[in-house]
């Protein structure tokens, strides 16, 4: 707590102003209104004060209530604010309810500090684009509902965050519209999140049909004394919300979505698919962790879940040559890790990665951001070179933020949190524990090679001089903000300011220290390994094959387009032609043709009907006098 | 009085029936198609009639008289649509009055 009263301590507000915790949320969609109804006669730099001074301000507001908050409430407990009610129906009772406890106010520190940074880099790097306006209502937008999500004191408004982040995700990655693909990587993104959504929905009615309650503390109070460990109703729960999770976070089996979504603009990339919304899955498990833990066996399969992506995305990373996508993949790597701390239970691990990921990732696509623009939108790192003399600012950044990434020891926040995660889930024991360590040190190795292989390539080497745009003071100034937070974050403790390491990573702490001499020494062997390849001149680091399968992401999106997309698409243009309508068609068609038929007989001949009459009767007193005789 | 057997006015009774269809099938002028079935109500008459008489019962004579009151309504009403249909048509061949046709 030290460090928070170094923090916090000068500015030692009231207890009162924690009853502004809803103006937090509220002052972004106040920005989003305001730039949607009245953004048309606003000057330009009216729109960009508006996008980045509503949740600068929440910023500001979140940082002194956080203060407040913390030094007027010990940990475990928790402020809740009702609102008003929200939906009352039968059992139902769902309620407009926000609650602070530690684990949302890192949240939310994470999401207004990193995210009025991303939007003030925003206002330089978006400066010339036709959709300004669009641009910072959506982002703002974006803001209230990750909010929302994060303060939701009760799951069913948790969840309305949850979709509205993913609609603004959806709005973002699909911005610059009059691409078409940059449509279909929006649609793919949103999908594949939305199968994740459905599993959400099912295991919020499981959890509400059995306990009759959507409010969070009192759910897993009532889920911890009503259902034993392992039984069926708490493992389907904790099943269908881990899939709603791995959707929204990008894991195994649903991560096809997250590369493609680097079509936004890269601040969007930088805030909402690194920084904030894909690590909502990690904050979900980690708020529902009660829930989990009465089902040992979806936990350890989060476990699996994270150490599979975090190997598999790692991989991928490698076969890399769009930039974005590098730093997609690895932001999928990272969540791995922080999902892989969950499934041994360690929250306070998995937070700190979270938090610290998120600002060397930020900076890592900020800088990125500068990087696109000097070399006038290029993302190739093959064709780019020797730019760190030239941009110094955004070398600095890059270099800040990869080496985070990898964990270089001692001077990275990088290396603090991951080291944390490693450790516990080797201090979690058994052989589930090692095999989780070996991925995690595994995972190091190649974050080395990955992370440092585009900072070769795009900072040295053969210079360009044909460099076009520099980014301004507003763009350098995040980044520079960001830089120091990228190295000196893991100053913040974050799990001390959750109130303490949990009991799994407590334990880590009287371990040996040769495991985590390993794992540093993996993420430095990885570095040297990505600057052996760059120094004699090779473009790819893997051999042919490997590179072609980590190219194309291990080939999920070809066996999802033959498994699902094919067949959905064979469906719908079976169903264009309507059978059922077919069949309903066809017996009009028969009535008609019946019609037709019957009315052939009307000829309008009296000579007709009298020879027809005569027949049919000679036929009908001929059958009867038949049977007569018979009988 | 010689009784005359049953069968014989059997008999008489389809000639005229199957005389009277044919005039129905075979003429033209709806005139003549009314004076068949007038044949071919008669020849029923005559069969109720026989009937009777064979089995001693007045119920063949009580159809009869049934039956020529239903000719007479039939002949009235008959003849005003022939007469109505000549008026409008002006012929009265039932090979071109088709205008019902389907």
């Amino acid at each position: 707590m030290l460090i928070f009263d170094t923090l916090f301590g000068w500015i030692r507000p009231g207890a009162g102003v924690i009853e502004w915790l809803w103006l937090i949320a509220a002052l972004p969609l106040a920005g989003f209104l305001l730039l949607a109804v009245a953004g048309r006669w606003l000057p330009r730099w009216a729109i960009g004060a508006v996008g980045v001074g509503s949740v600068a301000l929440a910023a500001g507001l979140a940082f002194i209530t956080a203060a407040a908050f913390l030094t007027t409430h010990a940990p475990g407990t928790a402020l809740s604010q009702t609102l008003w009610p929200w939906l009352s129906s039968g059992d139902l009772h769902a309620v407009m309810s926000l609650r602070l406890d530690r684990l949302s106010t890192v949240m939310m520190l994470v999401i207004t500090g990193v995210g009025s940074l991303i939007l003030l880099y925003a206002a330089g790097y978006m400066a010339d684009d036709d959709g300004y306006r669009r641009f910072f209502a959506y982002m703002d937008l974006f803001v209230f509902f990750m909010l929302v999500l994060v303060l939701a004191g009760d799951l069913l408004l948790l969840f309305l965050g949850w979709e509205g982040v993913g609609l603004c995700s959806y709005l973002l990655i699909g911005f610059w519209y009059r691409d078409p693909d940059n449509g279909a990587a929006a649609r793919k993104a949103f999908i594949a999140t939305r199968i994740g959504d459905a599993a959400f929905v099912a295991g919020l009615l499981v959890l509400f049909t059995g306990l009759g309650t959507t409010d969070i503390p009192e759910l897993l109070a009532r889920a911890v004394q009503q259902w034993p460990a392992g039984s069926v109703p708490a493992v389907a729960a904790a099943l269908l919300l881990l899939g709603g999770a791995v959707g929204k976070s990008a894991q195994l089996p649903l991560q096809v979505w997250l590369p493609d979504a680097m079509a936004g603009p890269t601040p969007v990339s930088a805030l909402i698919h690194a920084a904030t919304m894909v690590t909502a899955g990690v904050y979900l498990i980690a708020r529902l962790l009660p829930l989990f833990e009465l089902a040992p066996a979806v936990l350890a399969l989060v476990g699996a879940i994270g150490a599979l992506t975090l190997l598999l995305a790692a991989y991928a990373a490698l076969g890399q040559n769009d930039i974005k996508r590098i730093l997609a993949y690895s932001t999928i790597s990272q969540i791995g890790y922080m999902i892989m701390a969950l499934g041994v239970g360690a929250v306070s691990a998995a937070m700190f990665h979270l938090v610290s990921h998120a600002f060397f990732k930020a900076l890592l696509f900020l800088a990125a951001g500068g990087v696109i623009l000097s070399f006038g939108g290029e993302h190739d790192i093959r064709r780019m070179g020797g730019l760190w003399r030239r941009r110094p600012v955004v070398f600095a950044g890059f270099l800040a933020g990869a080496a985070s990434l990898a964990a270089v020891p001692l001077v990275t926040a990088g290396f603090y949190s991951k080291d944390l995660i490693i450790s516990t889930v080797l201090a979690a024991g058994g052989t589930e524990g090692r095999l989780l360590w070996l991925a995690g040190t595994l995972g190091a190795f190649l974050t080395g090679i990955y992370s440092f292989r585009p900072l070769f390539m795009v900072f040295f080497g053969r210079t360009r001089s044909d460099l076009q745009d520099r980014p301004g003071w507003i763009m350098a100034l995040p980044m520079l903000v960001l830089t120091v937070l990228a190295l000196a974050g893991g100053l913040i403790d974050v799990p001390a300011l959750l109130g303490g390491l949990d009991a799994s990573s407590a334990a880590h702490e009287s371990g040996a220290l040769a495991p985590e001499l390993i794992v540093v020494a993996a993420g430095l062997l990885g570095i040297l390994v990505a600057y052996i390849a760059f120094a004699t001149g090779r473009a790819s680091i893997l051999p042919h094959w490997l590179e072609r399968a980590a190219h194309t992401g291990l080939g999920f999106d070809r066996l999802y387009d033959l498994l699902l997309v094919r067949p959905f698409l064979a469906l719908t243009r079976a169903i264009r032609q309507d059978p059922v309508d077919r069949a309903f068609e066809g017996l009009g068609r028969a009535a008609a043709w019946t019609h037709r038929w019957l009315s052939a007989t009307q000829t309008g001949r009296l000579r007709w009907y009298a020879s027809a009459t005569t027949l049919g009767g000679v036929l009908v007193v001929g059958a009867m006098l038949l049977l007569a005789v018979q009988s | 009085m010689t009784t005359i057997p049953a069968d014989h006015a059997l008999y008489t009774a389809a000639a005229l029936f199957a005389l009277g269809l044919t005039g129905v099938l075979v003429r033209r002028s709806l005139l003549f198609v009314l004076m068949s079935l007038e044949v071919m109500l008669n020849a029923v008459g005559l069969a109720f009639v026989a009937g009777g008489a064979r089995w001693g019962q007045a119920d063949g004579q009580v159809m009869f008289l049934l039956v020529l009151t239903l000719a007479a309504a039939e002949v009235a009403i008959g003849l005003a649509l022939l007469l109505a249909v000549h008026l409008r048509v002006g012929t009265l061949d039932g090979d071109r009055l088709s205008r019902l046709r389907g």
